[in-house]
């Protein structure tokens, strides 16, 4: 009985040196490569041809692509409300998110419905979130109108308004996902010990000082977390647009991704829309990175 | 008494929280609850009583086979994603060979990879292995894209689980699978619940895969049986506020029920 304990023993030990237990990631790793990693390396071939997305024949154009996307006419103002909707949800979810967080940390009654409120809205598809502001926002029987008319306010149809139906849409996708950035500062803060407030009170430090002097710092790990979250979904953001105003009109609200889905689709240009793609993945990586690095040297130990 | 205002603000703001999130919701009901020719204002409810947008909605866009399709996906997506991703975690957690954290942080960086982007030339991929308009198919393609998040997690979560208790374990007799199945697995049970909200609300909700790989109607999910209620040629905003409404209450319920173990499974693991 001793002998075979010390068997299995000395069989846990080879194979913690062995490859076996490696075997668990393949199923993973083997979806990963084929869904993901394939048609991403076939897309960076593809955007150096003049691909159509079904026929059998292409040409190899080099970097014609990419010059061209840079000609676009509406290439310039595509990429600012990019920019829009990925900066200005990340930094907006983010105060929201964890001032959210706070007030609802402090266990008052009705903390749980609210928070479960709050939260609603990400419960809900992106796109269906788009045609529910649709009824609040649109012209002709918008429920909001009702609210400008009471106040004598004509703000006009503010889903053709240019740069402002853009900020618009942000500010939908910040309400549609600050409940996720919440719930995960929620989660930070919870981890924090309350003998850093017991030992700040005693020195006399008030509720701001404690904030910015403790809580801050300690949620820094999840501010990265969700900054880079918040980042990759918002310059990503498609089905929201899709369903608010189709990228109209004439194109003022249209991100990248809506703009490649059409390129694709509509007009046929794979290869077009391939280097679109690999543009904007480009793009999130050095911001995210970039977010990364900033927030990790802010970062101390707990 | 400083303290007592400080709560009472507190108190207001909480319960203006809640007012402001529940307006497009609120006019979502009353939409749901007018008919098709009632102008009146968005804000008031109608003086009658009918569930016809209900009733019209779930006869004639076919709801139950698309909540059906749904439920497939979900539970599909769910079970894959737990499974496959927490197997995958375990040996990323626990063998830090050279190897192993590269794989590591070539899953995590496909976090950051916009599925948009690839989307145009993995419609070509499911062209070639005939996924579309399969389940399969896009429950596989789905879950491929949630792996990188719930690995993630599930290492995060499995880090903290001290070595000790699978040596323990194995000494025991247990083998390098047993020891996962019969100690760790049963571990992960807070994480687990995150990851499924997580993959499930997003198998749930999905429009972006479905658009491209659900085609036909038999197959279609929520929220494209929902778009179609606005299309050009086909504006039926009452039916489709009762659709949007049916697809939400289900994951609402689950979500108030399960509130505690969600944020529970997201203090315990990685989200630190």
């Amino acid at each position: 009985m001793k002998r075979k304990r010390e068997i299995s023993k000395s069989a846990f030990h080879t194979w913690k040196k062995g490859m076996m237990m490696n075997l668990m990631y393949l199923p993973a790793l083997a979806m990963m490569i084929f869904f993901i990693i394939f048609p991403f390396m076939k897309g960076i071939k593809v955007s150096f041809t003049d691909w159509n997305g079904y026929s059998q024949n292409s040409n190899w154009v080099g970097w014609d692509n990419y010059v061209r996307l840079f000609r676009e006419r509406d290439m310039i103002s595509t990429i600012l409300n990019t920019l829009i909707y990925g900066f200005g949800s990340t930094i907006l979810q983010n105060i929201l998110g964890i001032s959210y967080a706070l007030l609802l940390d402090k266990k008052l009654r009705g903390s749980n419905l609210v928070r479960t409120i709050v939260y609603m809205p990400t419960m809900i598809s992106g796109l269906i979130m788009g045609y529910i502001w649709y009824f609040m926002l649109n012209y002709n029987s918008g429920a909001l109108r009702d609210v400008f008319e009471l106040f004598h306010l004509a703000p006009g149809d503010l889903l053709a308004k240019g740069k402002i139906t853009v900020v618009i849409i942000m500010l939908v996708n910040v309400f549609a996902g600050t409940g996720t950035a919440m719930i995960f500062y929620q989660a930070g803060l919870q981890t924090i010990s309350e003998d850093y407030y017991e030992a700040a009170r005693l020195d006399g430090a008030g509720g701001w000082k404690c904030f910015r002097k403790i809580t801050l710092p300690l949620l820094i790990p999840s501010i990265e977390f969700n900054v880079v979250l918040n980042l990759i979904g918002s310059f990503k953001l498609f089905d929201m647009i899709k369903s608010l105003t189709n990228g109209g009109p004439a194109g003022t609200t249209e991100s990248l991704a809506t703009m490649m889905y059409r390129l694709y689709f509509s007009r046929e240009q794979a290869g077009y829309a391939s280097a679109l793609g690999n543009v904007m993945t480009v793009m999130i990586v050095i911001i995210s990175l970039t977010a990364l690095m900033i927030l990790r040297r802010k970062e101390v130990e707990a | 008494m400083r303290e007592k205002k400080k709560y009472i603000g507190s108190r207001i703001l909480i319960i203006l929280l809640g007012f402001i999130y529940l307006v497009p919701f609120y006019i979502l009901v009353v939409m749901s609850l007018k008919r098709q020719n009632d102008y009146t204002s968005k804000w008031l409810l109608p003086n009658y009583f009918t569930l016809e947008n209900y009733i019209n909605a779930w006869n004639s866009a076919n709801i139950p086979r698309a909540l059906t399709n749904n439920l497939i996906i979900m539970v599909g997506v769910v079970c894959l994603s737990v499974f496959i991703g927490a197997m995958a975690s375990y040996p990323l957690a626990r063998r830090k060979t050279k190897i192993n954290n590269t794989i590591y942080a070539v899953i995590i960086s496909l976090i950051v990879l916009p599925s948009i982007s690839i989307s145009a030339n993995l419609y070509k991929v499911m062209i070639d292995i005939k996924a579309i308009d399969t389940y399969w198919g896009i429950i596989l393609v789905i879950t491929a894209f949630s792996l990188p998040m719930v690995i993630f997690l599930y290492t995060g979560f499995i880090s903290t689980i001290p070595r000790e208790l699978e040596e323990a374990a194995m000494i025991d007799g247990c083998n390098r699978f047993t020891a996962f199945f019969r100690i760790i697995l049963p571990l992960l049970k807070s994480s687990t619940i995150t990851v499924v909200i997580f993959t499930g609300q997003a198998a749930w909700n999905d429009y972006a895969f479905a658009l491209l790989y659900l085609q036909s109607p038999e197959k279609q999910n929520m929220t494209l049986t929902i778009s179609t209620f606005f299309s050009e040629y086909h504006l039926e905003l009452g039916w489709m506020s009762a659709g949007c409404i049916i697809n939400a209450l289900p994951l609402i319920i689950v979500f108030f029920c399960c509130q505690k173990y969600f944020i529970r499974g997201l203090t315990d693991g990685a989200v630190k």
